[in-house]
Parts: C-alpha cells; sequence; structure tokens
C-alpha cells in the first residue's frame, strides 16, 4: 500500500467538481471527477462537497463508503480487477484468482511494495460468456488463466516504459 | 420509541404505531377478521395497530416514514402473492390482512434468528434490559433458539466464537476486525456498534426529526455501520447537536444515555415541561423513586410532538450540582461572609428590613423582579407581594430586556400581546420570513419542524446581520439572506412594505376587511415615499436593493406568509417600531388569521410569555390591564383586601437610576441575574451596591446575589407544581417529581416572606392561585388544573368564548376590533461607529448554553462551549493583526472585556459578535443603557466597539472576580 497519498487543497477539489454543480445527482460524477484526477477521493474531499452540495458530512462519506470502487488512498500505478462473481467462478475464476494472487505475493485490494500494480476484485464485468474475466486499466481481458494475465502485465509493463 | 416498560399516563394514546399518521379518504379493510377504517395512505401496520392489533417491527417507527428494512412486519394479504412489509404497504379497500400465519411466523422467527446470530446474548447485563425492542420483538416471535454456530460477527471483541461479551471477557483469542469498540464521547449517550442492528432508525431520525443528517451508515452488506460523522468522526466531532432523537428512536442499547447505564431502567413517569427556552416541550421524567434517570420527549406534547433539544433532554443536572445552595444565608453588608440561618431567621431578617426601608423611605421605595423561569403562579404571587403587602407597583421582570418591545408592538396593531399561531401552524406554511432569530440554537424543536417544512419546499427569507445556520445548513437554504447593518431593522421591513405597496401586491380585500381602511391609506402614503425605497435604503442597510425587491414579492406572493422573529427585532432602540413594522407586513398582505401565516415571538425564556401575562409590568394588572384603571383595580382589591396604587412603578432601569439617588433601597429578586443579563453591568452593580436589602432567591448564588443581604434558596422545575406559558400561548403543566431540595417551593417562600410581613396568605397548593388568577384575568377566566389534566395544555385566551382555548388569534377578525396600521419611520439609534469604535457588536446565544448560563454551564454542555468566543470577519482582524484563537480585548463607550477571537465569514466586515453565557467574560460590561423608546428594552444588539490584540483578562475582570470571591464566602451555621 501506498504510504504517501497526495493532499489536494480544498480550492483544488473545488476546481475539479465545480464544472459537475449542475448535473442532476452530481455527487456520483464528481466523486468519480476527484478519483479520476488524484487516483482516490481524499477525506478532505468530503467537507468540500458536503458544502458544496449542502448535505452532511456523513452522507457524503456514507455514499463513498458504499462504493468500493472508491479509495482511500491512491491505488498502485496499474490497476487489476478479477471478477469473483458466480459465472467466472464457474468456469475457474477462483483459482486463476488465487493463482495470481500468490505469485503476485499479494491479498486482495493489495498493492506491489514497489507501488507498480494494485489487484481488486470486482463482481461482474458483464463478460459471462468468456469468463474468468478481468480487467487491466479499464480494458476487459476474456478466458484468463495465471500465465495470460501474467503476460498482459509484464506487456503493459513494456509499453508503460515505452 | 423506546417508551414500552412505563405504564400509560393519561391523556392520550402513547404507542408507537409504526408509521405516521395519514390525513385521506376512509378506507375500509379487514385485519386478522376486524374490520378497520383508516384514511387512505395509512400503511397496513398502522392500520393494525389502529385495531389493536400489534405487528412485530424493529426499522419502523411511527415518527418517521416506513424503511422496510426489518422484514420483521411481514404480513399475508389475500389475493396479493408474497408477503409483503406491512409497514410500507398502503392500505386498499376491502383488503383482507392476515398478521398471523404459519407462514409469517416462521419467516420472522428465521428473521429474528438471523438478527439474534450477530448480536451479543447479554441481556440481563445489557443497560437497555426489559426497555429494548429487540427483546421484545425476539418474544413475539417466539425465538426459541439460535442454530447458527459463531462466524463472522460485530459483537465478539476476542473473536473466540463467544454468544455474549460476557463470555468472550473470560478469553484471550486472535481478536477480531469487525469489532468496534464504544464511543462515549458524547457526555449524555454512548454508541455502540457492537449491539446494533443496523435498522437505521438513528439515521432517519437524525434527517426526518431533527433534520441536521449528522448520521450515516457507512459500508454496505455485513460491513454497514452507524457513522457519526466522516471516517475520522466520532459523535463528539461531527454535526450532532445531540438532540437525543437518535437516541430515543433506537430499539436496542447500541445508543444509550449514560445515566440509564448507570442508575438502571425507570419505574415510573411524570409528565412534566421543560424549564429552557419559550418552545415549551412536554417531558416525560422517569424516575427510579426519587432519582431522574432520564427526560424524554412526551410524544403527545402539542409543542415539541415528541422531539427534543440538547438542553432539555439532557442539560438537567445543574438541579443536582454542587453549587446548589439549599440554606437560607443572610449577612449584614456585602463585604461579609453569608451566614447559613433557619428559614425563619432568614425570613424575619428580610422583612424586618424591607419594612424598616419602607418607614424610613416611604412604601415606594422597595420593589420586585418577578422571574422568567418561574412558573406562572410564583411570578403571580411575586407581582401580588408587590401591590398588596408593598402597596406600589414596582414590579418588572426579564421580559423588559427581551420581549417588552412585542408588548407593545403587537398590543397597538393587533390588540393582544402575543404570538398568532400555534407551532403546529408551520406545516401550513409556505413562505417563512425570519426576522432577527436564530432558531436552530434559540429555539432548536421548532427549528427542527421549521426545517422539516422546509425540506418539503416551503420557502425561506432570513434577514439577519449573521449568516445563521438556518440560512444554510444541509438540506435547508435561504431564497433571501438579507444581511443587514445592526440597527437597521425598520428600514429594511419598511422596504419591504414599501415594494408591496408600490407595486401593488397588497391583499386590499383583506385590508378592507379586517383593518382600518383609513389608517391604512394613511400608511400607504407614508411607506410609498421614495425614502422607504430599497434602493434609497440600500446604502444604509447594506442590503442589496434587487435581493430586497425579490424577498418582498415572495413573501407577498408565495402564498401563507408567516413571520418569526426573536430578539434581534426587540433589543434595538426602535424594537417596538419594527414588532409594528413586522405587523404591518402581516396585515398587507393578509397573513393573520389562518393556520399556516402570523406573527410569532420566538420568547426566549420558558415562562417569558406567563410572567408578562401574570402582570409583571409595573403599569399592567395580570391581563394587560393599566393599573390606572379604576375598575381594573376594583377586581384585585376586593380578591386581595387591600388599595392597590393607581400610579405605574418603575421599570428595572428606574429601580437601578432611583437607587443610585438613593430613593430605592430595597429589592426582591426571584430566579433572574440582572447583573449578568442586564445591560451596562456597572450601572447595575452601582445600583445593588446602593441598596439597603437585596434579596435574591435563587438556585445558585448568582452575580446578582454579590451584591446581596439575604439569600433564599430556590427549587427547581422538577421540584414543583405549576403552570408554564410557552411562546405559542400554551399553558403547560409542571409536575412535580420530587420534593424540594431546599425544603420548599418558590411560590411557598414567596408566600412566607409575604406572610413575614403580614400579609396572611394561606395557599396549600398552586392551583388555588390558578383558581385566583382565573377568577380575576378574562383571559384565563376558563384555565383550571383539571382542565389542564383532560387536555394536556390550553392556549389562552380560555374563557366562555373559547372554553378549549385559541390556538389561532385573530381568526375572523382582530382583538382590537380592526387592525392597525401604524407609522414606522426609521431612527437611527444614538449609538453610532467612529473612529475609536468602528466596529459593531451584536449578540445572541448558541446551542448547548442558555441565557446567564446559570443552568447550562452547570452541566456537561459545557464540552460544546465552554467560554463566550467573539465572532470577527477575517478582514477585520487582519487590519487589527487577529489570528484565530487569539485574546482579544473588546471595548465600547461603556466598558471593556476580554474573550478569545475566532475568525468567521458568518459576520460581515464591520460586524462582530458574541453570546453573554459566562460570567467571565460579561459581555453585558460592553453593552451601552441606550433602550427602545418606547418599553425601554435595552440595545443589546447594536453597541459600537473596538476589537484589539490582548495579553489577558482586562483589570475590570480582575477587580470584579475578586470582589465576587470574596462576596461569595460562606460561614456554616456552627462558627
Amino acid at each position: 500500500m501506498l504510504e504517501y497519498a497526495p493532499a489536494p487543497s480544498p480550492e483544488e477539489i473545488r476546481e475539479v467538481v465545480a464544472p459537475l454543480a449542475e448535473l442532476e445527482g452530481p455527487l456520483l460524477p464528481m466523486l468519480h471527477a476527484i478519483q479520476e484526477v488524484w487516483g482516490h477521493v481524499p477525506q478532505a474531499a468530503v467537507p468540500v462537497l458536503a458544502d458544496l452540495l449542502n448535505l452532511g458530512r456523513a452522507e457524503v462519506h456514507g455514499v463513498i463508503s458504499f462504493y468500493h470502487d472508491f479509495r482511500d488512498h491512491p491505488a498502485g500505478r496499474r490497476v487489476l480487477k478479477i471478477c469473483r462473481a458466480e459465472a467466472c467462478q464457474a468456469v475457474g475464476g477462483a483459482a486463476v484468482a488465487q493463482s495470481v494472487l500468490d505469485r503476485l505475493g499479494l491479498d486482495w485490494h493489495g498493492t506491489t511494495p514497489d507501488g507498480a500494480l494494485t489487484v481488486e476484485p470486482v463482481y461482474c464485468l458483464g463478460l459471462c460468456a468468456c469468463g474468468p474475466a478481468a480487467m487491466l486499466d479499464g480494458r476487459v481481458i476474456g478466458r484468463v488463466d495465471a500465465d495470460r494475465i501474467e503476460a498482459e502485465l509484464k506487456t503493459g509493463d513494456v509499453e508503460a516504459r515505452a | 420509541m423506546k417508551d414500552f416498560i412505563i405504564p400509560q399516563f393519561p391523556p392520550g394514546d402513547e404507542r408507537d404505531m409504526g408509521t405516521p399518521a395519514r390525513n385521506g379518504a376512509p378506507v375500509s379493510l379487514t385485519i386478522d377478521g376486524f374490520e378497520v377504517v383508516v384514511p387512505e395512505g395509512t400503511s397496513v401496520m398502522r392500520a393494525a395497530f389502529e385495531a389493536g392489533i400489534e405487528v412485530p417491527k424493529l426499522c419502523a417507527s411511527d415518527n418517521m416514514e416506513a424503511y422496510g428494512s426489518c422484514r420483521l412486519c411481514v404480513v399475508e394479504i389475500e389475493g396479493r402473492r408474497g408477503t409483503p412489509a406491512s409497514c410500507t404497504t398502503p392500505v386498499t379497500e376491502g383488503m383482507i390482512v392476515h398478521t398471523q400465519s404459519a407462514k409469517v411466523r416462521k419467516i420472522r422467527k428465521g428473521v429474528m434468528e438471523l438478527y439474534v446470530s450477530d448480536h451479543p446474548l447479554d441481556c440481563l447485563t445489557c443497560a437497555a434490559n426489559g426497555d429494548c425492542e429487540l427483546q421484545d420483538a425476539a418474544g413475539q416471535v417466539g425465538l426459541r433458539d439460535v442454530r447458527y454456530t459463531p462466524g463472522d460477527n460485530h459483537f465478539d471483541p476476542k473473536g473466540i466464537g463467544a454468544r455474549s461479551q460476557s463470555e468472550a471477557r473470560l478469553r484471550e483469542g486472535p481478536g477480531n476486525p469487525q469489532f468496534i469498540p464504544k464511543d462515549d464521547s458524547n457526555p449524555y449517550f454512548t454508541y455502540d456498534p457492537s449491539k446494533c442492528i443496523v435498522c437505521s432508525r438513528c439515521v432517519r431520525a437524525c434527517e426526518e426529526v431533527q433534520g441536521t443528517f449528522a448520521l450515516t451508515i457507512e459500508g454496505r452488506g455485513f460491513d454497514s455501520r452507524v457513522s457519526a460523522g466522516a471516517a475520522a468522526d466520532n459523535f463528539l466531532t461531527s454535526d450532532c447537536v445531540s438532540c437525543g432523537a437518535c437516541v430515543q428512536a433506537c430499539p436496542t442499547a447500541t445508543l444509550q444515555e449514560k445515566s440509564v447505564a448507570e442508575l438502571g431502567t425507570p419505574t415510573r413517569s411524570v409528565i412534566t415541561t421543560c424549564a429552557y427556552c419559550g418552545v415549551g416541550c412536554s417531558f416525560k421524567a422517569e424516575m427510579n423513586g426519587d432519582t431522574l434517570v432520564r427526560m424524554v420527549p412526551w410524544k403527545n406534547g402539542k409543542a415539541n410532538r415528541g422531539h427534543s433539544c440538547v438542553k432539555g433532554r439532557f442539560a438537567y443536572g445543574y438541579a443536582a450540582h454542587k453549587d446548589r445552595i439549599l440554606s437560607p444565608m443572610i449577612r449584614d453588608t456585602i463585604d461579609e461572609p453569608w451566614r447559613e440561618v433557619s428559614w425563619d431567621e432568614a425570613l424575619s431578617f428580610a422583612a424586618t428590613r424591607m419594612k424598616g426601608i419602607q418607614q424610613k423611605h416611604g412604601r415606594r421605595s422597595v420593589g420586585v423582579i418577578t422571574s422568567s423561569r418561574c412558573t406562572n403562579e410564583e411570578t403571580y404571587l411575586v407581582q401580588k407581594l408587590t401591590r398588596a403587602v408593598f402597596g406600589n407597583n414596582n414590579t418588572d421582570t426579564c421580559a423588559r430586556v427581551c420581549h417588552s418591545p412585542t408588548g407593545y408592538g403587537l398590543g397597538k396593531t393587533f390588540g393582544t400581546s402575543a404570538g398568532t399561531q400555534d407551532f403546529d401552524s408551520v406545516e401550513h406554511t409556505d413562505v417563512v420570513l425570519i426576522i432577527g432569530a436564530n432558531p436552530t440554537d434559540g429555539h432548536p424543536v421548532f427549528a427542527s419542524r421549521l426545517k422539516k417544512r422546509l425540506r418539503a419546499g416551503a420557502k425561506l427569507i432570513v434577514v439577519d446581520p449573521r449568516r445563521t445556520d438556518i440560512v444554510r445548513s444541509a438540506h435547508v437554504e435561504a431564497q433571501y439572506h438579507l444581511p443587514l447593518r445592526p440597527g437597521t431593522n425598520v428600514a429594511v421591513v419598511s422596504a419591504m412594505a414599501h415594494v408591496i405597496v408600490t407595486e401593488g401586491l397588497m391583499d386590499e380585500a383583506y385590508i378592507r376587511d379586517r383593518c382600518d381602511w383609513d389608517e391604512f391609506q394613511h400608511y400607504a402614503e407614508f411607506i410609498s415615499d421614495p425614502r422607504h425605497a430599497p434602493e434609497a435604503t440600500e446604502a444604509l442597510t447594506g442590503v442589496p436593493a434587487s435581493d430586497l425587491r425579490a424577498a418582498a414579492r415572495l413573501f407577498a406572493t408565495g402564498g401563507n406568509g408567516a413571520i418569526y422573529y426573536g430578539l434581534g427585532v426587540t433589543e434595538h432602540s426602535q424594537g417596538s417600531t419594527t414588532v409594528m413594522s413586522i405587523a404591518n407586513l402581516a396585515m398587507l398582505t393578509g397573513n393573520i388569521g389562518r393556520p399556516g401565516v402570523g406573527v410569532n415571538p420566538l420568547r426566549g425564556q420558558n415562562n417569558v410569555q406567563g410572567a408578562c401575562d401574570m402582570g409583571s409590568f409595573p403599569h399592567e394588572l395580570p391581563g394587560y390591564r393599566h393599573v390606572k384603571l379604576p375598575d381594573v383595580r376594583a377586581i384585585f382589591e376586593k380578591a386581595w383586601g387591600v388599595e392597590i396604587d393607581p400610579e405605574p412603578g418603575l421599570r428595572i432601569p428606574n429601580m437601578l437610576d432611583a437607587a443610585v439617588e438613593g430613593t430605592f433601597r430595597g429589592l426582591y429578586c426571584q430566579g433572574e441575574d440582572i447583573l449578568q443579563s442586564d445591560p451596562d453591568t456597572h450601572h447595575v452593580a452601582a445600583g445593588l451596591k446602593a441598596m439597603e436589602c437585596v434579596i435574591v432567591h435563587d438556585l445558585f448564588l448568582n452575580e446578582t446575589a454579590n451584591y446581596a443581604h439575604v439569600f433564599l434558596p430556590g427549587s427547581s422545575f422538577l421540584e414543583k407544581d405549576g403552570t408554564f406559558t410557552n411562546a405559542e400561548r400554551r399553558i403547560n403543566r409542571v409536575r412535580k417529581v420530587m420534593q424540594p431540595r431546599n425544603g420548599y417551593e418558590d411560590w411557598e417562600v414567596t408566600q412566607m416572606l409575604a406572610n413575614a410581613m403580614g400579609a396572611g396568605w394561606h395557599y396549600t397548593h398552586p392551583a388555588q392561585i390558578m383558581d385566583e388568577i382565573a377568577a380575576t384575568t378574562p383571559s384565563f377566566a376558563g384555565v383550571t388544573y383539571e382542565l389542564l389534566e383532560e387536555k394536556g395544555s390550553v392556549q389562552w385566551p380560555c374563557n366562555e368564548a373559547a372554553p378549549e382555548g385559541t390556538p389561532l388569534m385573530h381568526v375572523d377578525g382582530f382583538m382590537s376590533g380592526k387592525g392597525h396600521f401604524m407609522i414606522t419611520e426609521y431612527v437611527a439609534t444614538d449609538e453610532r461607529t467612529g473612529p475609536r469604535f468602528p466596529l459593531l457588536l451584536t449578540t445572541g446565544r448558541i446551542l448547548s448554553q442558555y441565557n446567564v448560563g446559570a443552568q447550562t454551564r452547570r452541566t456537561e454542555n459545557t464540552v460544546w462551549h465552554d467560554q463566550d468566543v467573539l465572532e470577527i470577519h477575517p478582514h477585520d482582524a487582519e487590519v487589527r493583526g487577529i489570528n484565530d484563537g487569539d485574546w482579544v480585548r473588546l471595548a465600547s463607550r461603556a466598558g471593556e472585556t476580554t474573550l478569545m477571537v475566532q475568525l468567521t465569514d458568518r459576520v460581515a466586515p464591520g460586524v462582530v459578535y458574541t453570546t453573554f453565557h459566562h460570567p467571565a467574560t460579561q459581555a453585558n460590561v460592553v453593552t451601552t443603557d441606550f433602550s427602545d423608546w418606547a418599553t425601554n428594552c435595552p440595545e443589546y444588539k447594536v453597541t459600537a466597539v473596538q476589537v484589539s490584540p490582548s495579553n489577558g483578562p482586562s483589570d475590570w475582570q480582575e477587580r470584579y472576580n475578586e470582589q465576587a470571591e470574596r462576596s461569595r464566602r460562606i460561614l456554616s451555621a456552627a462558627e
């Protein structure tokens, strides 16, 4: 896990979310925008959003904590999500996931010590026909096994370096 | 609500009906074979309760909307598939419901079993034992076993698979990451997540009942827990205002009063009335023997409808505080220490001195100050003491310094000196205009009802120099906040009236029908003058003309418009003028005489309305009748067997002036601390010092007692019988829940003092005093204790014309016949800013503290506010080199004090704000002796001041504290 989390100022957060204020139900889009920019939703965002939308701080916290996708600290540079939903489990997804975690020496939500990769569970990517499924940096991959994932991770690394 | 253990108390049914009542066309259905008729929109659950059939439930309570999460209330409905939750299913015509069947019994048992699988089996040692809805529900559904083996759970701190926390205590284990320890940060209650069943009742109570939105459910699924504030918060650091609604809503011991944990569940309860603000909430004082265990808002209380605030709910500990004085004390001079003496000695000492003063200086050389915290009956006796025994009219009360302009202003325009509505009226309001009031701090229970209405869509206009919480807080936002410069109320309200009249937005039909048309035309001509236009007064008031115009249009055209105002209106040199201009505004727009409208003064103290009604003013006998009228005097002369002085007596400021001159020498002051609460402390101190006999009758050695010669210990509201009258004219019973710790109720002490002076009074119960009030005062003619027992409460006027009281006034016409428009010329106060004193100080109150703080400072409420703090705009602070948290000197032409500073943009540049709850600050050293032209109500809200950095307390504060300490010495009786 990364110890260091950049702490944006209230003004910076306000600047990022202000264009979304006119949307109907703007809280979720705002949280996504914040996570997009800082890689997580810092605690400092809670009072800013509460003030902007005239909500209780608790309400904002309730929404953030309801969605596992919103992180309270930044993830690694790359994020791998492995599906743990029923259809993927039925075609051996659980074993694939365990094997990947073992090779990386991580548990769910863990980040490699060099900050390169975070592995997270996901419950259905809508790719049930070609399970086991995974998603790497927002790109879905079907019919994965541990080797395929390892290979994808390497390619990506090269791409990332290039 | 957790009120099952207490036997029912008449009048009124206190059962929790599960879901709120509805209004609608009658619908008839059959439940378990019984036919029930309920209004359309009612839930099946409530219909069942109406029929006397209890459906087991956990997440439902009738003070919040149905939620449908616990699945315990499932029923079978013929012709419908499945087992719908009865709380979320509305009734339909001809519906046939079965609340008990093999199928639902099985479901309920299964649901209960799951609940209990994550709940510790510590019932016998639990603080909610006997007062737990989970326990009740488990009993109702007949749960006999929990078949699940211990697995993931929230209650076992050791992670050893224990079924109870007492078992877990015996052994060590690997620990349990799901276990969250108790949060005891709030001084009055604890939050124990290990007992939580996540029914969301606390979260919903905080949102729907209180309107603070301080709680949420964090996480999802099995991880869901109640959370106060955000991740790093606890209850104390969250937005929680400690109103107690969540604790009351909690079906288990998850949110539990610390007092119940310590003292056990109560065994009896007495219904009484809160002794804090003018809302006058009804409470159940829940007792174990003569020990008060907790105060719970009473569901059938018509002012509060089952809600409470931190003061009434929790801050009652002052009654048992060690500072409370229980023995009478006397001293010859104020330099001496106090001597504890017997009641007889203290009373004869006091009587001898008062008689001696009258012999030497005349019968008008002594007087009384009645208390707005004591009962109607006690206040009535104190003014009777001065009128019938002292033989003069020297009586005044703290309303002098708060709502005397209301009496004057509403008397002139409407013909009565009181608010026109009941609190329920707010539920029919479309536009709320708040002027100079801070309801979320000063009148929190009313504020909650108001916020509920605002969330339902009513519009809000706030006229206040500060951005108070009601201007903007979670889910509530004022359409217009008009941040006027302190002292320009009349100009702002007149400008609104100008807009309404010149744009033709007034309700002409109403004015022609209800008001004096000639007076209106005269007024219309006056107010139409361009000098009242918002554009003309903008420079003076600081309120943007466009906002003011828009606000005026909204108020005139937005439907039912209700005006609520507070001391920000009255405590000005033009307080009475502002009250009249508010009344003009209401009459102009036709907003008097039906639900949802009206002019509503938010009275500061619990019985300030009653104290005024009871003839506390020097010119008025009970019922606001002038003392110069021979026919009015005749009524009391006959009842009391004495001759009444036809000359009005002295007001408080006049008493003090006369004391300094040497013509006023003796004062009996009941339950009021004029030294701290009245303006220009130096002058008050000089007046008191000059007197020969100051009798203070109070719970504590207050600041005034530093200058007293006789101290008579008082009784708290828990220790006496009587009545309080709240801001909606509602006469509520105060009931004795324990014997007076000082030995006598306050009315008994006044009677003993009167008798020591030879009066020969023989009251044995306050009911007899009320009978005397009813016999002499037309607006109370129908009030008896029997009626109050029967109805719970009544609103005056209560007489032959209105035997059950009067919720709304001026319905078919004004009390004075026609409504009178008054000319309201703006006259600037003499208190002006200048180079030496460039800032304007305004004062107010805060939620956790009350008035001079004599009560709340002696409770754990000091956790929230342990000293008075000066609010200043960052710009004003910067140019003075002041930082947040600095110690500053606050100086005016009258005096100076020092206190801590807080930088905030709640106040506009040029305005500073503080509270007056703490004697160490003595904010009133700074306030001036300018006052309302009509009533002498002091101008607390406007003082020209300067703020500068300081190192510590001022010389005056040090001298004062030294004197206070010296004068509080007590020699024990043995010495």
